[in-house]
């Protein structure tokens, strides 16, 4: 088969590679319908990234059909449609069975790896570095889905592959960004990020009552999508102060909910030395949002700067009485609420599928999702 | 002044090479003690006693370290399930391959069989890692993406 495979240094490249196989008794085969980009996959083409060896193949958001079918699998059949959860849980762990799968025990090959990294094993992921788990991704024309009963879903009928596609990933992360800062009706929320998972939290906010919406980000085009799809006010940070905006917004309170969705890495590093010996950048997004939320207010946190960063606001959160939690996206639980929604065309999720290529193309949508974030929210790749 | 310069450049140097090296040996420390080689490992099973060791016998992963390994079992609090506990016995000598794998980190395999008892505990079956790309082997390039000459991306 064809797919996208990370090569040193960053370099992306369509290979042709062995046909996936069933592993374990819970797998099963999907042929790719659609895959997308995501901003936590920018970190990976910089080459900075350690564990992607050369061959290994990208893409963690995607749904498909069903072509083959382990001996442990109940819930699926060969031609089914299904949407595939980004991450890897085993459903049968302690924190599956407590609705947390992005911390299961049992989402990778290796949990020491993950160990290593996070201090404790959590869920795999599709297309990432071995201590995700160790499972090629979806940037390919088939992909091995293992505890396909836990992490694929049917799709409705009713549902079309590009808004059923952002149930794999964008739209359980915006999900939780929303329903993790506990968003009230009546609540002020403000969403840093206007990307997919930006615009998915904000509307996932609207969605569960709060009052006003409003997504700070420095692109205009993006900003323009969030207020035209989603209805959110908006904040351009280029040139406007976020935190006296905020405040304006909110009655000089402070949002009572602040959601950091930026992807990608952190912001800059504090100094040139700083660079130069790697210690870690600073989280604008997150300072920001700690310093901008109202007292006793929550702030949840979805990128964080994708791995290690510096100069957090400690006081702030002591002194203000935040609740800072983070998280990465529960999809296992909220996947299949979320098809109900785009099936009852609650969630409307078309528009963050702002370009289309064919598997052969994938560098050049990974390109222009790199590089032209303006137009390009998401770039997604279509195998077949 | 260019000589001035250059050795200016060439301490600099040295100080980030210094700076990343010593950086570099905390994490490792760091990793090492996280691993605690020489006590005990333990994970918490999602399962009662009596499903992690059935009939008392060790499962398939530990029963490769037999021997080399003491292993203890008590109820975890809470209604967690099992604290299923291993160490390296002192001295001891390593099965098989075992043996060549270890490197000064008896830790780690024990640590590695005991995360394998526990997804066969709770899940059934040992998650198996996809064909890695050595596997594949390499093939030729159809389209390529440069990287970006100004740094990562944002």
């Amino acid at each position: 088969m064809r797919a996208l495979c990370w090569t040193t240094g960053g370099e992306l490249a369509v290979r042709q590679v062995p046909d996936p196989e069933l592993r374990n008794d819970h797998d099963v085969i999907v042929r790719v319908r659609r895959s997308a980009t995501c901003g936590a996959d920018l970190p990976l083409l910089t080459g900075q990234v350690p564990g992607l060896a050369a061959g290994d193949v990208l893409g963690h958001e995607f749904l498909g059909d069903v072509v083959e079918v382990g001996p442990g699998v109940r819930r699926h059949r060969i031609g089914d449609r299904v949407v595939v959860c980004a991450s890897v849980a085993c459903g049968a762990c302690w924190y599956c069975r407590r609705g947390l799968p992005s911390c299961c025990d049992n989402g990778s090959s290796d949990p020491t790896a993950s160990e290593a990294e996070w201090g404790h094993p959590v869920a795999g992921c599709f297309g990432q570095p071995r201590a995700a788990g160790g499972f090629a991704g979806s940037h390919a024309e088939y992909v091995r889905v293992p505890y396909a009963d836990v992490g694929a879903f049917p799709v409705p009928e009713s549902v079309g592959d590009d808004r059923a596609l952002f149930a794999s990933d964008a739209a359980p992360a915006g999900w939780l960004g929303a329903e993790g800062g506990e968003v009230r009706p009546g609540d002020v929320v403000a969403v840093w990020g206007a990307g997919a998972v930006g615009q998915l939290a904000a509307r996932a906010a609207w969605l569960l009552g709060a009052e006003r919406v409003v997504v700070v980000d420095r692109h205009p085009g993006r900003l323009l999508m969030a207020r035209q799809h989603v209805g959110a006010e908006t904040i351009d940070r280029r040139d406007t102060d976020v935190a006296a905006q905020l405040r304006e917004f909110s009655g000089g309170r402070g949002p009572d909910v602040c959601v950091e969705a930026v992807g990608g890495p952190a912001g800059e590093h504090r100094s040139l030395a700083d660079r130069f010996t790697g210690r870690a950048r600073v989280p604008e997004a997150v300072r920001e949002a700690v310093y901008a939320c109202r007292k006793g207010g929550s702030v949840f946190v979805l990128n964080g700067g994708a791995r290690h960063v510096d100069a957090f606001p400690a006081g702030t959160v002591v002194h203000k009485g935040l609740t800072v939690r983070g998280g990465r996206q529960h999809g296992q639980r909220h996947i299949p609420m979320l098809l109900d929604r785009m099936a009852r065309d609650e969630l409307r999720t078309e528009h963050l599928a702002s370009h289309h290529f064919p598997l052969e193309r994938a560098a050049e949508g990974y390109a222009l999702f790199r590089d032209r974030p303006e137009e390009c929210l998401r770039a997604v790749f279509t195998p077949q | 002044m260019g000589q001035v310069g250059t050795v200016v450049a060439v301490a600099g140097a040295l100080g980030v090479a210094a700076a990343r090296a010593a950086r570099t040996a905390v994490i490792r420390q760091r990793t090492r003690r996280a691993r605690h080689p020489g006590g005990w490992q333990v994970v918490t099973v999602d399962r009662p006693p009596e499903q992690v060791l059935p009939t008392g016998a060790w499962p398939v992963p530990l029963r490769r370290l037999d021997g080399a390994v003491e292993v203890a079992v008590a109820p975890a609090p809470g209604g967690r399930g099992t604290e299923l506990a291993a160490r390296p016995r002192p001295h001891a000598a390593w099965p098989g391959l075992a043996a060549h794998l270890l490197g000064d980190d008896p830790g780690l395999l024990v640590r590695q069989a005991l995360w394998q008892v526990k997804q066969l505990a709770e899940t059934g079956e040992v998650l198996r890692v996809d064909r890695t790309p050595g596997e594949r082997g390499p093939v030729a390039p159809t389209h390529s993406f440069p990287p970006r000459a100004d740094g990562p991306p944002r």
